[in-house]
């Protein structure tokens, strides 16, 4: 490796290398993509993430949304993004009356500070949408010893 | 077989969701990063990650390259009779594993 290109990889965060430095991807571009245009209420969703987070690289995320979970009404998916990272895509779970609850936890990699949207589709067509902002001290990066 | 762990309740309540714990011991490499020599280390991720109850699906995830190395779930499941929950995970190269235990319904 070339000693300028080691530098660079220490400077920047990850996922900009190749294409100078981001700017976030749009939730509300993401949104429309899945639910197809029908906008989402901003209610029901509880993201629980600590505000600031020293390591990006597993940021404890606990998603609940309101819902009976019954046949006839529950939540069908919760999709999780964030849009500074490289692929902000970062997981959707899949959820129907036996699940009993709308409660799901994970441990995801942040990129930098940014707004974590949580989408939750219902049945019956109905959508809801949350997001909070994380600061984010060390981001999730690119090189060896950073995990 | 990629290794994993998976926690339930001893005994749990007729139609009461109990929660479900799960492990899985991946590198999840986001494709990102390099190795001490500059090469890239090539994307390796656990991309699916399904629940069964008694055969029947009850939950799953779809994971990207934002979940942590060592994938940590927590979800629930609600049960109306004794049964066997079983969860199955499959990453990017085919490879599987999974881990199964037996829910006791009081």
């Amino acid at each position: 490796m070339k000693r300028r290109h080691f530098v660079v990889s220490l400077l920047l965060p990850f996922g900009v290398r190749a294409q100078g430095f981001r700017s976030p991807a749009d939730p509300a571009k993401w949104i429309a993509e899945i639910t197809g245009g029908s906008a989402p209420e901003k209610t029901g969703i509880e993201i629980e993430m600590p505000q600031i987070a020293e390591n990006g690289n597993a940021v404890p995320l606990h998603i609940r949304v309101a819902s009976p979970m019954t046949s006839g009404d529950h939540v069908k998916a919760i999709h999780v993004f964030a849009e500074r990272n490289p692929r902000p895509r970062v997981a959707t779970f899949h959820l129907g009356p036996d699940a009993g609850r709308a409660d799901v936890t994970t441990r995801v990699r942040l990129g930098g500070t940014q707004d974590v949207t949580v989408l939750a589709e219902l049945s019956g067509g109905r959508w809801l949408v949350a997001a909070q902002n994380v600061l984010v001290t060390t981001g999730a990066c690119l090189d060896e010893g950073s995990l | 077989m990629i290794d994993g762990r998976l926690r339930v309740p001893e005994a749990v309540r007729a139609g009461e969701p109990f929660e479900v714990r799960v492990l899985i011991l991946h590198p999840m490499e986001n494709g990102f990063r390099h190795d001490a020599g500059g090469r890239e280390i090539p994307m390796h991720i656990v991309n699916r990650v399904a629940c069964t109850y008694g055969g029947h699906e009850v939950f799953s995830v779809d994971l990207g390259t934002g979940v942590s190395a060592n994938p940590y779930l927590v979800f629930f499941v609600r049960a109306a009779q004794s049964g066997e929950l079983k969860v199955e995970w499959v990453d990017d190269t085919g490879e599987r594993g999974s881990a199964s235990a037996n829910v006791n319904v009081a």
